[in-house]
């Protein structure tokens, strides 16, 4: 996959409200490819709106953002053909099996049958699934179903994968397996990650942070540079110090 | 997107509404257990009182069983097209919705793709439920069943936008209990599904301005027709029209944040 070091995706201005309640005000940040982004923030900061805009569930309220250079506004469909999302919420039906799951998703992007069992083999091998690809998803641990999630969003070779809190609820070593192999995806590929998390062991030094709070990006940079222009010694400590500054946490 | 994209995308979303409706077999049964009750405990205990005279599309007195089949497989659509709409709130909260609607191609084709691959549900169950009158010994032409195929699709779809239509305003799966108790009788009921719109403006000139009001009345008759081979252009074009109408309207209306969204307050953070 061609690595250009072009933003393949670009938020301008974003700014949602819910009903009176303002969720995003003013976002903007970019994506590179061939790295992972961590989107740092607590439980309400703004992370799944961005991902509900950035993914055409929710229509941008005001500002702008492309990726790869469509703008979802005038171009969804395009726009949303490399993105590969897996959502926080768990959206596997758990009826069918993950063959069957995969097979659907693979359809909806258009894949024909031969290509998909292909790309569903090789991929369920690479996350070590492959021998559970006839089980019906309810049989299946958190972890497991998560993986087949990271797979399905994998299928068509997305050039942006975005990852809503993908290890909530997993296990510890689950949890570090899954950040590893997409750390490894963004290396080996050259694809990009958003991965929003408000867990701060799941960001690597060199990986590229935004933090959000209440809405607002707090800070944006490589985590180390972040953490340098904090004054702090750990990733932590910046994040406690960005965003205790937050004007209602101030009082 | 290619055309082979969007045939493609269509057969994924078909393909799995099959492989549901075949995990959900309970459903099946169910579906076809009400009209078959209606048909053979119903209908019976009238058939001796109730003989329909000759009113087209009947060229021949008929038995109030016969006049009652192509009610009760709308009625069978009806219920499949709530059931449908029920299953896209239960995908909007469980969050499959997203999956689909993410889908890099417009939302209004995927919206209509899955109700026509639930529409092709419903015809197994009406094509069943037909075979099973037939044994039973009640009397449809054959060659009918061929003809009320694409009648039997656009009330399918009809029912189904209706279906899809309620599924953009209930909030939760919780109020859905309301639209089977508040729609699918009266629709049923206030209609020519059990007696002919004569005999219902013999008895009430009110009732029967509801039933011609009632779109349901004009997907019963076009079935009706169809079954014998003719064609009623007037339920053709109201059929037509609330299909539109409807589809229309819900899929402009269709919002993927409600399933996100709980009791006003944003669930997305």
């Amino acid at each position: 996959m061609a690595n250009t070091g072009q933003p393949v995706l670009t938020l301008h201005g974003i700014t949602h409200h819910y009903g009176a309640k303002l969720a995003l005000d003013d976002v903007s940040f970019d994506v590179a490819p061939g790295r992972l982004t961590a989107l740092l923030g607590l439980n309400g900061a703004g992370k799944t709106t961005i991902f509900s805009l950035v993914t055409g569930l929710f229509s941008a309220q005001a500002g702008r953002f492309e990726i790869t250079g469509r703008d979802m506004r005038t171009s969804p469909s395009q726009a949303l053909e490399p993105l590969g999302v897996v959502f926080q919420q768990p959206t596997l039906d758990l009826d069918l099996t993950v063959r069957q799951n995969l097979m659907y998703f693979a359809g909806l992007r258009g894949m024909s049958r031969t290509a998909a069992s292909e790309r569903i083999l090789s991929t369920l091998m690479g996350l070590g699934m492959a021998e559970r690809l006839d089980e019906r998803v309810r049989a299946l641990n958190g972890g497991h179903r998560r993986r087949v999630e990271i797979a399905r969003a994998l299928l068509h070779e997305p050039r942006i994968l975005l990852l809503d809190e993908p290890t909530v609820g997993l296990d510890i070593p689950t949890r570090r397996a899954i950040v590893s192999y997409v750390h490894e995806l963004t290396r080996t590929r050259g694809c990009a990650a958003l991965w929003a998390t408000h867990l701060i062991d799941e960001i690597e030094p060199g990986d590229r942070l935004i933090v959000i709070d209440r809405g607002q990006i707090k800070a944006s940079g490589e985590a180390k540079a972040v953490m340098a222009s904090a004054g702090a010694a750990s990733l932590a400590e910046a994040f406690d110090k960005l965003t205790a500054q937050s004007p209602e946490l101030a009082t | 997107m290619s055309a082979t994209h969007y045939r493609r995308a269509f057969g994924a979303i078909l393909v799995r509404e099959v492989l549901r409706f075949w995990q959900q077999r309970e459903r099946f049964l169910s579906a076809l257990v009400r009209p078959l009750l209606w048909l053979f405990i119903f209908a019976a205990g009238f058939r001796a009182a109730l003989g329909v005279s000759i009113i087209p599309p009947y060229a021949t007195y008929i038995t109030y069983d016969v006049y009652m089949l192509p009610g009760l497989a709308a009625m069978i659509q009806l219920f499949n097209g709530m059931q449908n709409s029920l299953s896209m709130v239960y995908d909007r909260e469980m969050g499959s919705m997203r999956v689909l609607l993410t889908t890099p191609l417009p939302r209004w084709y995927l919206l209509l793709s899955r109700l026509f691959a639930g529409v092709c549900v419903s015809l197994l169950q009406v094509y069943t439920f037909f075979a099973i009158a037939k044994l039973a010994g009640v009397d449809v032409p054959l060659a009918g069943w061929l003809l009320a195929l694409p009648a039997l699709i656009v009330t399918g779809m009809m029912l189904g936008a209706l279906g899809m239509l309620f599924a953009t305003t209930i909030r939760q799966l919780e109020n859905f209990a309301g639209v089977m108790n508040f729609v699918i009788f009266p629709m049923f009921f206030v209609s020519s599904a059990l007696y002919p719109l004569w005999k219902i403006r013999e008895a009430n000139i009110w009732l029967y301005w509801l039933c011609q009001f009632n779109p349901f009345t004009h997907a019963v008759e076009l079935i009706r027709f169809a079954l014998y081979r003719q064609f009623n252009g007037l339920a053709a074009l109201i059929v037509l029209a609330s299909l539109a109408g409807f589809g229309t309207v819900a899929v402009a209306a269709f919002d993927p944040s409600r399933g996100l969204a709980k009791r006003g307050e944003p669930a997305a953070d």
